[in-house]
């Protein structure tokens, strides 16, 4: 599932409806020790404490995980998809940050 | 489970819906040089097999297909838990009912899954639940059946997941990204439910007479409307082009139809059943199971709300929801006290 950011200000929902949903929250799992929390779904709840027990259900009953975080939808930014090109492109056009830019002679072995 | 796996229209849209539904009107609006450049990307990357994420454009028809798609398949998640919660307290022993409270639980969490992935795309869990609730809104017609007595459980795992589990692996490769991540948790969840449903019903099968004519009694009155999960005959799904135009569906109903019945067929002479049908037989020339006629009349009467239960079924939803109210003001009411009392203890 992906993030709901992009939906945290509904566009379609009448307020009235946006006022008596709980509010939205992002959920992130860390599946072992040693490795990083990575984004799993989302969930509705009334408050943070209340986002991890239902994270918790929603998300690890079969032992997925071993920490939860939640933040809510509405805390995150995120970058636009439109920008993309101008956002993400300036990084490609220099190739002399990989490794593979630089031609070393084969007598020098794995380096 | 239980993806309804075809798209059925849901009721009359509601106003605003129609009023900026300017894709879907008959005389559809010219289309600006922007709009076409963005549809050209999109059909680029769909060409491409590449995913489309929430924030991206896409044509608002694809928006509209997985909104009413998904949600009638959370919806169908949801309902899908009322037929074997009817069976939770009268399970015979404990461990069958350990078993039929997670499975129910993972249906509830299916659920959750989904209509998470359905408001990515613009719609809210309020609206969603609204469109169920009203009636507006499909669910998969299965649910509209009874489960008379504990054999049905089992068929329910067996069959019934079985042919949503047929219908949902292909889901997995969805263009849109949270559907497919969506599915690719529920898939991974689902195959416990079809082996504990069939391993209860070998369990049974090796009891009394009485308890095999259960089964095989079970299996008749479940398998043809098994069949007709799968959606109305490829000829007769003008839809289904277009949703596998988009990457949305992969298989075509009377493909993934055929591939359960191959499939059950030697699940069921395993379990010694016999599956109701006199013209089921392998069909050597193809190397596939011919199958009989399946009674859509039967089945449209049941989607359009005149099956034995569909008004049982909208009505425990509906009581469930209504009862549920306070509970969730009373949450949101704890939630702000709390709120101002932090505030109160940090001034």
């Amino acid at each position: 599932m992906s993030s709901n950011t992009s939906t945290s200000t509904n566009a379609t929902a009448t307020p009235s409806a946006a006022l008596k949903e709980w509010p939205l929250w992002e959920v992130f799992v860390r599946s072992k020790q040693g490795l990083e929390h990575k984004h799993c779904g989302s969930l509705h709840a009334s408050d943070a404490q209340h986002a991890l027990q239902m994270a918790r259900d929603v998300y690890t009953r079969r032992q997925e995980g071993v920490s939860i975080w939640v933040v809510q939808s509405a805390s995150i930014a995120a970058s636009q998809p439109d920008d993309k090109a101008e956002f993400f492109e300036p990084s490609g056009d220099k190739v002399y940050r990989h490794p593979t830019f630089y031609e070393i002679p084969d007598a020098v072995g794995h380096m | 489970m239980y993806t309804q796996s075809f798209n059925v229209p849901d009721g009359p849209e509601n106003q605003a819906e129609s009023a900026k539904g300017s894709v879907l009107k008959a005389v559809p609006q010219p289309l600006t040089a922007a709009q076409v450049a963005l549809q050209a990307q999109f059909d680029q990357r769909i060409d491409a097999d590449g995913k489309v994420e929430p924030r991206d454009w896409m044509p608002e028809a694809y928006r509209k297909t997985l909104v009413r798609q998904i949600s009638q398949h959370a919806h169908s998640e949801i309902v899908g838990m009322l037929p074997e919660g009817n069976w939770i307290s009268r399970a015979p022993s404990l461990k069958r009912k350990a078993i039929l409270i997670a499975k129910v639980q993972d249906e509830g969490g299916h659920g959750l899954y989904l209509y998470s992935a359905a408001e990515t795309l613009g719609t809210s869990r309020d609206q969603m639940l609204e469109g169920l609730h009203t009636g507006k809104a499909k669910y998969s017609s299965i649910f509209n059946y009874p489960t008379l007595n504990w054999a049905d459980v089992g068929v329910i795992g067996w069959l019934v997941d079985g042919a949503a589990i047929m219908n949902q692996i292909p889901l997995c490769r969805c263009s849109y990204g949270p559907y497919a991540r969506a599915m690719i948790r529920v898939c991974k969840e689902e195959s416990f439910h079809q082996r504990q449903g069939y391993e209860a019903l070998l369990v049974m099968m090796q009891g009394t007479a009485e308890q095999k004519a259960m089964v095989q009694d079970a299996v008749n009155r479940w398998w043809w409307k098994c069949l007709a999960m799968f959606g109305p005959p490829d000829a007769d799904s003008p839809n289904s082009a277009q949703g596998m135009r988009w990457g949305i569906k992969r298989i075509s109903n009377d493909d993934l139809r055929q591939k359960f019945v191959d499939a059950t067929v030697p699940q069921a002479k395993v379990l010694g059943v016999t599956l109701p049908d006199p013209d089921l037989k392998w069909n050597e020339a193809r190397q596939q199971h011919d199958y009989g006629q399946i009674d859509w009349d039967e089945f449209w009467s049941t989607v359009n709300g005149n099956g034995p239960c569909n008004k049982e079924r909208l009505g425990a939803r509906v009581k469930a929801w209504n009862d549920g109210q306070w509970v969730r003001e009373a949450a949101m009411a704890h939630a702000q006290k709390q709120a101002q009392r932090s505030i109160q203890e940090a001034a």
